[in-house]
């Protein structure tokens, strides 16, 4: 299988690839250009551990293939925090202890973050619903949802 | 395998009809997945996003045609689509997660010809079409059409379907979709049910399909709910022999998802919320 | 078992709510996982699995794979060079490569080392194995029966009956009293049967390692796992190494529960690699977790139960069924052990059966063996007080074990909670708030014993004055931040001065695996003693310092002081300034503490949970849930409030939604997150807790272990709710909605 050629933006920064047709982009982002922020948890858009955006979007790339991210712009969560300063969604998820292993919080931020850029205010059964498709085996949700709901309130008041 | 990017619907038919073993990426939900487990080992895959058209949701006719590659998201940001179509657009906005609805598309969706897809029943009460490009030209058939047994379409070799037309929504009209899932979200439907119907100016239904999923190898239409509910304001009576209508004709099997009893059971319960549920949208519309 | 640890005190670190120091690695993605690491040179590892339930293996042909492009090494069970004695290692050897059997649908029987995964699959699919296809079982009770087809002959132990099958390897007893006798003196006796589905942990963290072995025996293996020690002894055991020879790292994990306190890959990734020469990471699919991990047994319960108009139980009887796959385990002695844990009784029999069937061989889940036995239990409970008419948690109270109670299972309670907790949900505006239509509400008890085991801990006190402390145990809650807490509080420094790692196995002495809620009770027992002895050591240093008997110093708010006037006047000597004279006053300072630790306080929890049923589809709703549970002492309480929200959510799929779908030619249907479905956030309100405080007098804080007993009585709370709700008693679970909707048309 020959590899193709891909231009994207990954959290702000330009960025070149090689990949095989049938490699997805989570492949990519973690074998090839060492993001292992994004988890594999399912490989078939199930438990969104591996939560991006791509133009702005919110999807799974474990459902994307490295071919389609061409002329795209990517985030993933390492593109989260700025330097040494946390996003208010991380630091509310560490302020709410809405973490215990952590495998899934990646995608949850990643998800999280996407849903208060469209939805500043969004109610409780909002949140829950927009996280549907992020699996927590851990924390029951309790915390992750106090966490998103204060990270909202904190981001309103500071906008 | 290889990958295309087609930038005409031109180049994707000549891709398809060329090779018996190319698949169509438009969302992808479906085809990764399966692409993953081994299910399918394509020689080519064809991807119709970069195709101009294909991502667009245009005004025709008063109706509502949504290119190949429009995502569910996309249809549910659509104001004017869900004010004419409320039910089609919830159907979309169904499928899967938050992140699945960011890629998916109705048209993929209708095309893995899956018994259970959420978008079919919706878009065959409304009485939408899909129009096919293919070698041989352009044609237009109806969407109830288009999946002929489990995974299996009507399209022919070398066929793809560019866009889905919605017909104008008629004053006094609406629809709604609704799906049993054992979770609130994440489960290919157990029942979906799709209602569509027109009310004339004093709330009476003159017109009314009715479509079930999820219960049959393909999408069903109940035949005789137009006969049970015209001339009806959806009293109790009405609803009754819907909902007998519906558990008649579901013909369900047993699977991990759902018994054959739970599935008549359930088709009737759900005909009779989505049908009162399009019924009042359709009335919030009388002048 | 020492009863003396336990000092009351005022905390000034131990109950406050710090942020876990792990945390900024895993809110920013930087902290790695089982398979974030690579190598140079490094292989995929992929295995073939078998298709079929149950079928001999007649013969397989790697001679293709082996010769394909990419492909470094194949290997089948033939390569494994040692036929473990000890049977529970031969097992699970059999479990990572069949030998002349394969098992259940998904039994690894080869394996590959390839350039990449797409050769490692291509390699696989040329492998050509022969089965002879035999019939299968994979019900607790048909695989009972005498004509059932058998899985292993000659394993049944003693104690089993004749008129059982061979698939039967243990029967248990447990009780005292006489019921029979018992039963003559209730008003109303009811009996009831029960059955569960098998359930998986469902950790979002497919297993996954990277190993690398040398042909001198030497190795090292990253790891996702809740017990390296485990890992490397069970590995060497395998493979014939000398344990010292394999160090182990455990990575940060992804959720484990119990399914990941055992090996799957982990001896084939190392065989392989020392047959390749490279380094071999191997990671399961999704699939592959549910098919050849370790789920939950699945069970068929009697329960039989007398009880008077006045709600005190008579007599009480159990024979638990569990089937735990292919080899043998202990979830039905577990269950038959647990279930009237709760309950003061003169009369109590029960019998536990451990039956193995086709299906993967299982593995803990939280408290293994309870949350069904706790079902079937609080579900006659439940029952008898609703037909006597009497408040469910009263009928409890009047029986509830107390310290000094003999249990069922037969040793004495030393101090316990479960009164505290009952009265704490009676008292709770949970419990009298008002239902509405088809709305039921439901309480149940549960109860784990807890466990101490094996612990090593070594304190360093740094020169800057700060503390690093090793511990060997695989941080699945928080114990980190929970054993710099109890280090900090001992010392008497702040938290942030003290940072806890998990040091690899050439770093520590043996350490039991992150089970049996045992880390911060054990290792926390271990931290605050190793604390000590460096306070010892300290001590004497500031002694050695003032020219005085170390007797005569004692050690107040972080720093050493003079024990009284007659000892001299000296300004005390803090922790950072003894530190940084170290060298000079006899080397570096450090205290450590290796102990089997006895001790553990027991658990228990009462849960309370609203469901609201829909009458005409049988769908169930979580309106509203809290949990009672005992803790001890809360070292850090958002992280125990953490664990009981979590047992919770995962007792209430297992009670509503998740099982293990088998077709009719035994192999696994629903392989996955669609269709194994584990609760999501929009399907539950947010999860109260209240814990209460019972010292356990065997810990120097009075910390009992909180992680497991969370999944005790979720599946019995949601099923007594549904019942009331619904109006019919549900004796099966999951109780899925067409179960649900066929209970309510049957009535």
């Amino acid at each position: 299988m020959s590899q193709i050629h891909v231009k994207t933006i990954i959290n702000g920064d330009a960025s070149e690839f090689l990949c095989a047709a049938d490699e997805t982009l989570l492949d990519v982002l973690r074998d090839r250009l060492d993001l292992t922020g994004s988890k594999e948890g399912c490989a078939s858009g199930d438990c969104g551990a591996c939560s991006v955006t791509m133009d702005g979007r919110l999807v799974c790339a474990c459902l994307v293939l490295g071919a389609e991210a061409d002329g795209t712009e990517i985030t993933t969560i390492e593109g989260m925090a700025t330097g040494e300063n946390l996003h208010p969604l991380q630091q509310a998820f560490l302020d709410h202890a809405a973490l215990q292993c952590g495998i899934c919080t990646p995608g949850f931020l990643v998800a999280a973050k996407s849903l208060l850029e469209r939805n500043p205010d969004p109610t409780e059964e909002e949140t829950r619903y927009w996280l549907a498709g992020n699996l927590c085996r851990c924390t029951g949700y309790d915390k992750i949802v106090r966490a998103v709901l204060d990270a909202a309130k904190i981001m309103r008041e500071t906008a | 395998m290889q990958f295309q990017s087609p930038l005409s619907v031109e180049d994707a038919v000549a891709f398809l009809a060329d090779d018996q073993n190319a698949r169509i990426l438009s969302g992808g939900t479906d085809l990764l997945v399966r692409l993953r487990l081994g299910h399918i080992a394509p020689s080519k895959i064809v991807d119709i996003k970069k195709i101009e058209g294909m991502r667009s949701i245009t005004r025709e006719d008063g109706g509502f045609r949504i290119g190949a590659a429009v995502s569910g998201a996309e249809m549910n940001e659509n104001h004017d689509l869900y004010l004419a179509w409320p039910g089609v657009v919830e159907a979309a906005g169904l499928i899967g997660s938050t992140q699945i609805q960011g890629r998916a598309t109705i048209v993929g969706n209708l095309c893995n010809a899956g018994p259970a897809a959420d978008s079919v029943p919706a878009l065959v009460a409304a009485s939408a079409t899909a129009r096919i490009a293919g070698p041989s030209g352009v044609r237009d058939v109806l969407v109830q059409d288009i999946p002929i047994a489990p995974g299996q379409t009507s399209l022919k070799i070398g066929e793809l379907v560019t866009s889905i037309f919605l017909p104008a929504q008629p004053v006094n009209g609406s629809d709604a979709y609704l799906r049993f899932i054992p979770r609130t979200e994440m489960d290919i439907a157990v029942v979906g049910c799709g209602v569509s119907l027109k009310l004339d100016s004093a709330g009476t239904v003159v017109q009314a399909r009715v479509a079930l999923g999820a219960v049959a190898p393909t999408v069903l239409l109940v035949e005789n709910a137009a006969e049970i509910l015209i001339g009806t304001q959806l009293d109790d009576d009405a609803l009754s022999a819907l909902a007998e209508a519906s558990s008649s004709v579901a013909n369900p099997i047993d699977d991990k998802r759902g018994t054959i009893a739970f599935r008549k059971d359930v088709s009737g319960v759900l005909t009779c919320r989505a049908a009162k549920i399009a019924y009042s949208r359709a009335k919030g519309t009388v002048k | 078992m020492p009863k003396d640890e336990f000092t009351p005190r005022t905390f000034s670190v131990v109950g406050t709510r710090p942020l876990r120091p792990d945390g900024i690695d895993k809110v920013t993605g930087r902290a790695r996982y089982g398979a974030d690491i690579s190598a140079p040179g490094m292989l995929t590892g992929m295995v073939l699995r078998s298709p079929h339930a149950h079928a001999r293996i007649c013969s397989i042909d790697t001679s293709v794979a082996a010769a394909m492009p990419g492909v470094k090494a194949v290997i089948t069970r033939a390569d494994f060079p040692v036929h473990p004695e000890n049977n529970g290692t031969a097992d699970v050897l059999d479990n990572c490569m069949a030998d002349k059997k394969a098992l259940y649908d998904g039994h690894a029987v080869a394996a590959v080392a390839a350039s990449s995964r797409r050769a490692a699959l291509d390699a696989l699919a040329t492998i050509k194995v022969v089965y002879e296809v035999l019939p299968h079982v994979l019900d607790v009770d048909e695989a009972m029966k005498l004509d059932a087809p058998i899985l292993h002959k000659g394993r049944k132990q003693e104690g089993v009956p004749a008129d059982v099958s061979d698939n039967v390897l243990t029967r248990t007893e447990y009780g005292h009293g006489d019921p029979e006798i018992g039963f003559q003196m209730a008003d109303l006796v009811i009996e009831r049967q029960f059955k569960t589905a098998a359930t998986h942990q469902g950790y979002i963290e497919p297993h996954s390692c990277l190993a690398t072995l040398g042909s001198d025996g030497q190795g090292d293996l990253w790891v996702c796992t809740q017990g390296h020690y485990m890992a490397r002894n069970t590995c060497a055991e395998i493979l014939g190494l000398d344990s010292g020879c394999l160090r182990v790292t455990p990575s940060e994990i992804g959720g484990g529960f119990g399914g990941k306190t055992t090996v799957f890959l982990e001896p084939t990734a190392l065989l392989l690699s020392q047959k390749s020469g490279r380094p071999v990471k191997m990671t399961m699919t999704r699939e592959e977790v549910f098919r050849a991990s370790g789920p939950t047994a699945s069970t068929s319960i009697d329960i039989k139960i007398g009880m008077t108009k006045d709600g005190t139980i008579t007599a009480a009887k159990g024979d638990y069924r569990y089937q735990n796959g292919a080899y043998e385990a202990m979830n039905g002695t577990l269950g038959a052990m647990t279930g009237f844990a709760p309950y003061d009784l003169d009369h109590v029999k029960t019998v536990g059966w451990d039956v193995v069937t086709n299906r993967p061989k299982a593995a803990a889940y939280r408290a293994p063996g309870a949350p069904m036995a706790a079902f079937a239990v609080e579900s006659v409970i439940d029952e008898l007080a609703y037909k006597l008419g009497l408040d469910p948690i009263e009928v409890r109270l009047k029986n509830a074990a107390r310290e000094g109670t003999k249990s069922a299972y037969g040793p004495t309670y030393p101090a316990i909670g479960l009164e505290a907790t009952l009265k704490a949900a009676k008292s709770h505006p949970h419990w009298s708030a008002p239902l509405g239509e088809n709305q039921g509400r439901g309480v149940a008890c549960g109860f784990w014993f807890n466990f101490g085991g094996d612990t090593c801990v070594s304190l360093m006190v740094n020169p800057d004055g700060t503390v690093s402390l090793s511990e060997g145990n695989p941080d699945i809650g928080g114990s980190r931040a929970a054993m710099s807490m109890m280090a900090a509080e001992e010392l008497g420094i702040p938290m942030e001065r003290v940072r806890t790692i998990i040091a690899d196995t050439a770093a520590l002495g043996q350490n039991e695996v992150t089970d049996g809620s045992r880390v911060t009770f054990a290792v926390g027992l271990a931290t605050i003693k190793a604390a000590r002895h460096a306070i010892q050591i300290m001590v004497e240093r500031a002694a050695m310092t003032w020219g005085i008997d170390p007797e005569a110093v004692e050690w107040v708010d972080g720093a050493a002081q003079p024990a009284g006037p007659n000892a001299g006047k000296h300004p005390p000597m803090s922790l950072a300034e003894i530190a940084a004279i170290a060298s000079n006053t006899g080397g570096p300072i450090s205290g450590h503490f290796e102990v089997n630790a006895e001790g553990a306080g027991v658990s228990f929890g009462t849960h309370i949970a609203d469901t609201e049923v829909d009458p005409e589809t049988g769908a169930v709703k979580i309106i509203r849930y809290t949990v009672f549970q005992d803790a001890g002492k809360a070292v850090h309480p958002s992280f125990v409030e953490g664990q009981l929200q979590g047992g919770a959510v995962q007792g209430i799929g297992w009670a509503l939604n998740e099982e293990y779908i088998y077709g009719k030619d035994g192999t696994l249907q629903n392989a996955g997150f669609l269709d194994y479905r584990i609760p999501v956030a929009s399907d539950l309100p947010m999860i109260d807790t209240a814990i209460l405080e019972i010292p356990n007098p065997g810990h120097p804080y009075g910390v009992r272990g909180v992680g497991e007993t969370g999944i005790v009585p979720p599946l019995a709370a949601v099923a007594n709710s549904v019942s009331r709700a619904a109006g019919v008693r549900m004796t099966s679970l999951p109780m899925s909605p067409p179960k649900v909707l066929a209970a309510l048309k049957k009535m």
